[in-house]
């Protein structure tokens, strides 16, 4: 069957942002130290470009390409829109950290771009191969970005540590794909769905759904597949795990929805208790452990934990309010975690990373605007109103509620609250204890501008949420 | 012309713009910061009165209403309106702003810009609570408004502010947050998903819904108020809370836990606030009684009144529960009618009762930085003008006639005869308890001989502080001795209210 012109255009992002990551390679091998700047713009503007691709060749319509392996539609769309977003403000971030450690190179744009290109696919994939290809893509590149900072020892234990164990994930993935396909005799996602409705004896696809299970619960960071997460959070160097936690989330959220939605909804009964056993365990685990930590990435890897069990709960509601609530809560979390991670990053400078949680002492005698914006980061993620971060958990228990698990939606708030001490403790270093170090903060104006930015759009969204809300009931249905 | 404008919007805005600016504008010296502050909430009080004077007493319905769609996906909306239960309380809420600023004025050392702004945002959250008509506008400002007293107590307080404000941040969250589930889940009850606060009245819920959407309510508002044993955050956030963030907590934030049973447990759960009024009863009774005497045991003067807060608010907990023990006797509601009202009359009194001995203490401690009830002794051989307002305050606080204090409790204890003898028997004991506390620490305070050489040199009141005090005294005063225009304006409201709650809604 010959593959319409139109497949093309309808990929021209993907296909765009591919030549761009070759052609950054290429320029990067040639140009300076003193110019990697040229690298770093060209990856930006290609961001920028990208953006302007996906958003003109949009329909809105769902269309599936080249023989039923790819799809374009809503979600997808408006997940790439924020993945782009996402990693624009990454580099954005970055710069400066990597600019004073002398690892300001072309390689971490270009494995970024690879890594963009793996969430896209992943985002993207109608069939159980294109999930895998995309999901390879973006993890083989994180891998190799966590161990960027080659000279430090504790970022190639982490590399190592995720390399192995997202190894075995994938291979878990693998095997279940391996099974359903052995039952359906088919890896487009949509035939898979069909066929599994008609089976008969659903044991088989039931053995492949836990597989698949688990991997998707790795690389989203539910307990009891978390364990990586702290580790890899805390050893990569800041501008890594800035990436790690933001933009690579929306894919894991699209990956849920791809195999669970798309391909298993006829086992819901089935993944619903699985799921909700996933969540019960990360809000916990979650958000107790985080109350131990000392180091602010650890303590915000335990937080991301308890927010993937949040985000679970909406997914296990299995409906579309329950997945453009996940869908939200997805995309509002990555722009609290750019937020707070991009204050690490403010903060830190040659020689001094702002890494544990003392060093955030004080931040209100030293800069009020930032400590202010701080405090809007921690009371979104801790979910109090004005800030987005509210509107997220109310989502998320309307769903919830609606499909009458009254219970689990006590439960999440219970954990929220004892979440919301350790969020306090920053707010308490920053506000109510006296500054260690008096240096001033060094960032460049660009970076202070996007972090305020930033954090006023939590803020913002958090007064005005309705259209964002809109966008992802929108894109879900 | 007056109601064109949308007073309602401008309450609550004004006070929080006028914060943002402080923080900005304030931040190179503090005197603009005071100055600031004290035109925004002047003029949100100005902005309140029409509230009163353009207020018509003859209807239940919602006044200076205003509606704009804000999350149109979720039909959540920008609902303002005040009945006469909730018009007092705005009115109180910007007056007693207005005092704080006052009396704040170039106190603060530290970052007074801040403080402030805290204030004035705080303001503005705490009308909107009053007059939200939405459940999710009440919510997120129920919610919003715990972050400036969070930093209040945290950034100004005592020695040990951080453990006493964040016990209070945690407490009410963990409260709170089961009301959201409660309110989503009547949301999802409503025909066409509305979170309409007057919606949710008229939900037909089932015996069981409602005993569960009550308890979680009671949870949020019991730790507002607070009530007997879910109190124990409010004396060490009062303890270690600057001046002005005692007399807002003590003032208003209590207020706003007994104003949600009015708004809502009551009318969206009146079964099971009839079925379970007993328990409320019970409490209240226990924090009348046993909590009084706890206070005749305080050294601290900040805590003692604490602790006499939450006997206060014993009363209005058993005033607003006291109706269906009483429509049982009698089978009429009317003879309710007074429990209800001298409890919001209680809640107003106590407003200015609490804020002026908090303002009293501040005074002393200002000069002395002691709370210590021992380190005082013979105040009033050095403040003679002092010590009269602070003698006409804790006689207020016990109670006497003349002054607000007597009304409300007074109400109180005679719907409550109608109820039964033992509910009357032992809120009464507040009048000998209220003023054995209130009187005793007077007595060791203000008179006797001059204690020590810190009292021997004690300066008189400022001008400033007999503004803010003497205002309070002609308040205490006023509705003390004429409370009918009080009681006049929640009237409509409060039989509207007791005439829904006697049909049962299943």
């Amino acid at each position: 069957m010959p593959i319409p012109v139109m497949d093309f255009t309808l990929i021209a992002p993907e296909i765009f942002i591919l030549l761009m990551a070759c052609l950054i390679l290429v320029v990067d091998a040639y140009i300076g130290d003193d110019y990697r700047d040229v690298s770093y713009v060209l990856t930006q503007v290609t961001f920028i470009v990208a953006a302007w691709l996906t958003w003109g060749s949009s329909t809105g319509e769902t269309e599936v390409l080249f023989s039923g392996t790819y799809v374009r539609d809503a979600m997808g769309d408006v997940l790439k829109m924020f993945i782009y977003l996402a990693s624009f403000v990454v580099f954005l971030y970055s710069r400066d950290y990597l600019k004073t450690r002398k690892l300001f190179k072309g390689e971490f744009q270009v494995l970024g771009l690879f890594a963009v290109l793996g969430m896209m696919v992943l985002v993207s994939a109608h069939s159980l191969l294109t999930v895998y290809l995309g999901l390879e893509l973006l993890s083989l590149s994180l891998y190799a970005m966590v161990a960027f900072n080659r000279d430090s020892a504790q970022s190639c234990e982490a590399a190592m540590k995720y390399f192995v164990l997202g190894a075995l994930a994938s291979g878990l993935l693998l095997y279940g794909m391996s099974i359903l396909y052995g039952t359906t005799g088919s890896l487009d996602l949509e035939v898979i769905s069909n066929q599994v409705a008609a089976l008969e004896n659903p044991l088989p696809a039931m053995l492949a759904l836990m597989f698949i299970i688990a991997a998707i619960a790795f690389k989203l960071g539910a307990v009891p597949f978390h364990m990586w997460i702290p580790d890899v959070y805390h050893g990569a160097s800041t501008p890594v795990t800035l990436f790690l936690g933001t933009a690579p989330k929306l894919a894991a959220f699209a990956l849920a929805m791809r195999l669970l939605v798309d391909g298993l909804e006829p086992l819901y009964e089935q993944w619903r208790d699985v799921l909700i056993l996933l969540a019960v365990l990360s809000l916990a685990i979650g958000n107790i452990v985080a109350i131990a930590q000392t180091n602010i990435k650890r303590m915000l890897a335990y937080s991301t934990i308890s927010h993937v069990g949040f985000l679970l709960l909406g997914i296990l509601a299995g409906n579309a309010a329950g997945y453009s609530a996940s869908m939200f809560y997805a995309i509002t979390y990555v722009l609290m975690a750019l937020g707070a991670f991009g204050m690490i990053l403010l903060l830190s400078r040659s020689g001094f990373e702002a890494e544990e949680l003392e060093d955030f002492k004080g931040l209100n005698d030293k800069s009020p605007w930032f400590a202010f914006m701080m405090l809007i980061l921690m009371f979104s993620m801790a979910g109090v109103p004005p800030t987005v971060g509210f509107y997220s958990k109310l989502l998320v228990l309307r769903a919830i509620i609606d499909v009458d698990l009254i219970w689990l939606a006590a439960y999440a708030v219970t954990f929220a609250v004892i979440g919301v001490f350790y969020y306090l403790r920053v707010v308490r270093l920053m506000y109510f204890d006296k500054p260690v170090d008096t240096s001033a903060i060094e960032s460049r104006m660009d970076m202070r501008m996007a972090l305020s930015i930033n954090s006023l759009a939590i803020l913002l969204l958090g007064i005005f949420p309705g259209s964002l809300i809109a966008i992802c009931i929108d894109a879900i249905s | 012309m007056i109601s064109e404008l949308p007073i309602l919007s401008l309450l609550v805005w004004t006070p929080i713009i006028g914060g943002l600016l402080i923080l900005t504008a304030g931040a190179k010296g503090s005197d603009g910061a005071y100055r600031l502050a004290l035109v925004f909430s002047l003029a949100t009080l100005l902005l309140s009165i029409p509230l009163y004077t353009d207020f018509d007493v003859s209807t239940h319905l919602m006044q200076f209403e205003e509606f704009a769609s804000w999350i149109p996906v979720l039909n959540i909306n920008y609902h303002l309106g005040i009945d006469g239960i909730s018009m007092p309380l705005i009115l109180l809420t910007s007056f007693v702003t207005v005092l704080v600023v006052i009396a704040s004025w170039k106190m603060i050392e530290y970052r007074a810009a801040q403080y402030m702004a805290s204030f004035l945002i705080m303001e503005g959250l705490m009308i909107g609570v009053f007059s939200a008509l939405d459940a999710i506008l009440f919510y997120v400002f129920w919610e919003a408004m715990l972050i400036p007293m969070f930093l209040i107590i945290g950034i100004w307080g005592g020695p040990n502010r951080i453990y006493a404000t964040i016990k209070f941040f945690l407490y009410t969250f963990l409260g709170s947050v089961f009301m959201l589930v409660a309110l989503v889940y009547l949301y999802l009850q409503t025909s066409s998903g509305s979170f309409e606060v007057l919606d949710f009245h008229l939900l037909s819920l089932s015996y069981t819904e409602q005993m569960f959407i009550f308890v979680a309510f009671l949870v949020a508002f019991a730790v507002k108020i607070p009530m007997w044993p879910v109190h124990t955050w409010l004396p060490d956030a009062h303890v270690e809370a600057p001046t002005g963030g005692s007399v807002i907590l003590a003032a208003i934030m209590l207020k706003i836990g007994a104003y949600g049973f009015l708004r809502f447990s009551l009318p969206i759960t009146p079964d099971a606030s009839h079925a379970l009024d007993w328990l409320i009863i019970s409490l209240s009774l226990i924090a009348v009684v046993y909590i009084s005497f706890v206070a005749i045991a305080q050294e601290d003067m900040k805590k003692l009144i604490a602790y006499s807060s939450i006997a206060h608010m014993g009363f209005v907990t058993l005033g607003i529960f006291i109706p269906f023990t009483i429509y049982e006797k009698s089978g009429v509601m009317s003879g309710a009618i007074l429990g209800v009202e001298g409890a919001i009359v209680q809640m107003v009194s106590h407003g200015f009762i609490s804020a002026a001995l908090f303002l009293c203490v501040g005074v002393m401690y200002e000069r002395v930085h002691s709370r210590k009830i021992r380190d005082y002794g013979g105040v009033v051989n050095t403040m003679p003008v002092f010590a009269s307002f602070m003698v006409l305050f804790a006689l207020a606080n016990a109670g006497l006639p003349g002054t607000s204090g007597f009304v409300g409790e007074f109400m109180v204890i005679l719907s409550s005869f109608k109820a039964n003898f033992w509910f009357a028997f032992f809120a009464g004991t507040t009048l000998i308890l209220g003023a054995a506390y209130s009187l005793w620490m007077v007595k060791r305070v203000i008179f006797g001989a001059v204690a020590n050489d810190n009292v021997a040199s004690l300066k008189d009141l400022q001008v400033r502080e007999v503004i803010v005090l003497g205002s309070l005294a002609v308040m205490v005063l006023l509705v003390g001795l004429w409370p009918a225009p009080l009681v006049e304006v929640m009237h409509a409201s409060v039989e509207q209210l007791l005439e829904h709650i006697s049909n049962p809604k299943f």
